[in-house]
């Protein structure tokens, strides 16, 4: 069998993929597969792995790419990783969370640390220690609805929401 | 101790989460950033808070508050619309789209980083109950510089070091203590390198240590160059006493007479005074006067003073004759 994609090699590299109840069948030689796939592998090939690792968004190449782009850039402001490195400055806070992974190192080196230990807002303490309590409630609910304490459970949804209101109030 | 420790400071970064930081603002976030906050600190009933919108302002007025550190030169110019709150007694300032949202400052004179502390801590405390500050579990306060990430804290008190640096000391002290996390700078600006012997040490890591810690740290720090300072001290007068006498009775004569004087010339000769009345040379005046006149002598605050501008000249000459004025 010649390679589906260039019709020159011979396809040693299968895939088989079921989408919505769709089987799609691929035969492919090696190169053709390494530029699909855009990963490194060495013959001889297990076509499980294959299957299980790279075709989930199927073929890699022009999604992955592009896809890690968006990921270093900032949703929030737009910032791109790069802009931040060459300005040094965040665009806003959610940048702190769009480049996360790659900000350990940074304060590794700035601060020799990564964890804040200091103050936490008081308002930010009490919302924290709030989310546990619905949290909490969350759980006592289930366990009254699976007892069939009905009268129970309605008290327990009362005070969820009123904590999901204080919660929302700003 | 106040006559080495001239000034205590505790400033504190913060932001608000739902608006862009400055380096991605724009007009609206600006103006938006600077209502509320300004709503927010008119309803403080503890402090009485004036207003100032920094384009507003005459450029003799904001030179002034650079002088006194109440603003800094980075708000002064910056590009977009920005603001300062500063308290009645002018210990306090809160400034209002510089690098961060905002900047609360608190400085008083002598060793008082504690209560610079606890009254930063407090209008954080009152800020945050009125406004979505940008804070993350994992890396605390979250800041548009990566340098003050965490607390957002730093600490930093202005120090007269003169026997140290006349007895080249202080290379090596700086480049020992910048290993220790701490920095230690010239304070009067980037070019001027340590004008008047004071130099301002302060905390450089703001995340992974809690507030006290970093103060505590600053504290010991500046304390152990304090010990310093006097050691030097006493070893210039133990073995140069007619040279240190000189010097200073020099410094004080050309103060006490001059009729035209730099503001640069009477920081190096403030300085020296000073050192002279902590030794126990000089005891004609005080240590406080002299720092009235650190403050006055500067280019702004002295035509704010006499509540006019005037051209270098003319400030030369008022300078001597204000100086005269104080020192009797
Ligand atoms: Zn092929
Ligand atoms: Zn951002």
């Amino acid at each position: 069998m010649l390679c589906e994609n260039c019709g020159k090699r011979p396809a040693t590299v299968h895939y088989t993929q079921i989408i919505n109840g769709v089987k799609t069948e691929m035969h492919l030689c090696e190169i053709c597969a390494k530029q699909k796939g855009s990963i490194e592998f060495d013959a001889p090939f297990s076509v499980t792995n294959f299957l299980a690792g790279i075709l989930e968004p199927a073929f890699g190449a022009q999604v992955l790419k592009p896809s890690l782009e968006i990921a270093l850039t900032c949703k929030g402001c737009g910032m791109t990783f790069d802009e931040f490195r060459r300005a040094g400055r965040f665009g806003c806070a959610m940048c702190y969370s769009s480049f996360s992974e790659k900000l350990y190192p940074i304060f590794r080196r700035i601060h020799g640390n990564t964890k804040h230990v200091g103050k936490i807002p008081t308002k930010m303490g009490e919302d924290i220690a709030i989310k546990r309590e619905i949290d909490r409630l969350k759980i006592e609910l289930n366990v009254a609805i699976k007892n069939e304490e009905y009268e129970k459970a309605a008290q327990i949804r009362d005070k969820i929401r009123d904590l999901e209101k204080k919660l929302s109030r700003e | 101790m106040n006559d080495i420790v001239v000034t205590s400071r505790i400033r504190l970064a913060r932001n608000l989460s739902d608006v862009p930081f400055t380096i991605k603002m724009n007009d609206y976030d600006a103006s938006n950033v600077i209502d509320r906050v300004k709503n927010v600190i008119l309803k403080n009933k503890q402090y009485h808070f004036d207003f100032f919108e920094i384009k507003k302002l005459p450029l003799l007025k904001r030179q002034v508050l650079i002088e006194k550190h109440l603003i800094s030169p980075a708000l002064a110019s910056s590009k977009i619309k920005s603001a300062v709150a500063i308290d009645q007694n002018e210990n306090i300032s809160i400034m209002i789209n510089e690098e961060d949202h905002l900047r609360i400052q608190v400085l008083y004179r002598g060793q008082e980083i504690q209560k610079a502390w606890e009254d930063a801590n407090k209008i954080d405390d009152f800020l945050e109950q009125h406004l979505p500050y940008a804070y993350d579990e994992t890396w605390g306060y979250l800041t548009s510089c990566p340098t003050n990430v965490g607390t957002g804290l730093r600490a930093s008190f202005m120090v007269h070091l003169p026997a140290l640096t006349l007895l080249g000391y202080m290379k090596g002290i700086i480049d020992t203590i910048t290993k220790l996390g701490i920095a230690v700078r010239g304070f009067y600006g980037e070019g001027s390198e340590a004008a008047g012997n004071l130099y301002q040490i302060s905390n450089q890591i703001t995340l992974g240590q809690p507030e006290e810690d970093i103060i505590a740290n600053v504290v010991s720090i500046t304390n152990q160059i304090i010990e310093q300072e006097q050691q030097a001290r006493l070893k210039l007068l133990s073995e140069n006493r007619a040279f240190v006498e000189d010097k200073v009775y020099r410094s004080y004569g050309i103060l006490k007479y001059a009729r035209n004087i730099s503001s640069n010339e009477a920081l190096r000769l403030i300085s020296d005074v000073r050192m002279g009345i902590s030794m126990g040379i000089i005891k004609e005046t005080t240590i406080d006067k002299l720092d009235v006149l650190l403050n006055l002598i500067q280019p702004a605050i002295i035509q704010d003073y006499f509540g006019r501008e005037m051209t270098p000249e003319e400030r030369d000459i008022k300078r001597a004759e204000l100086i005269r004025k104080i020192l009797g």
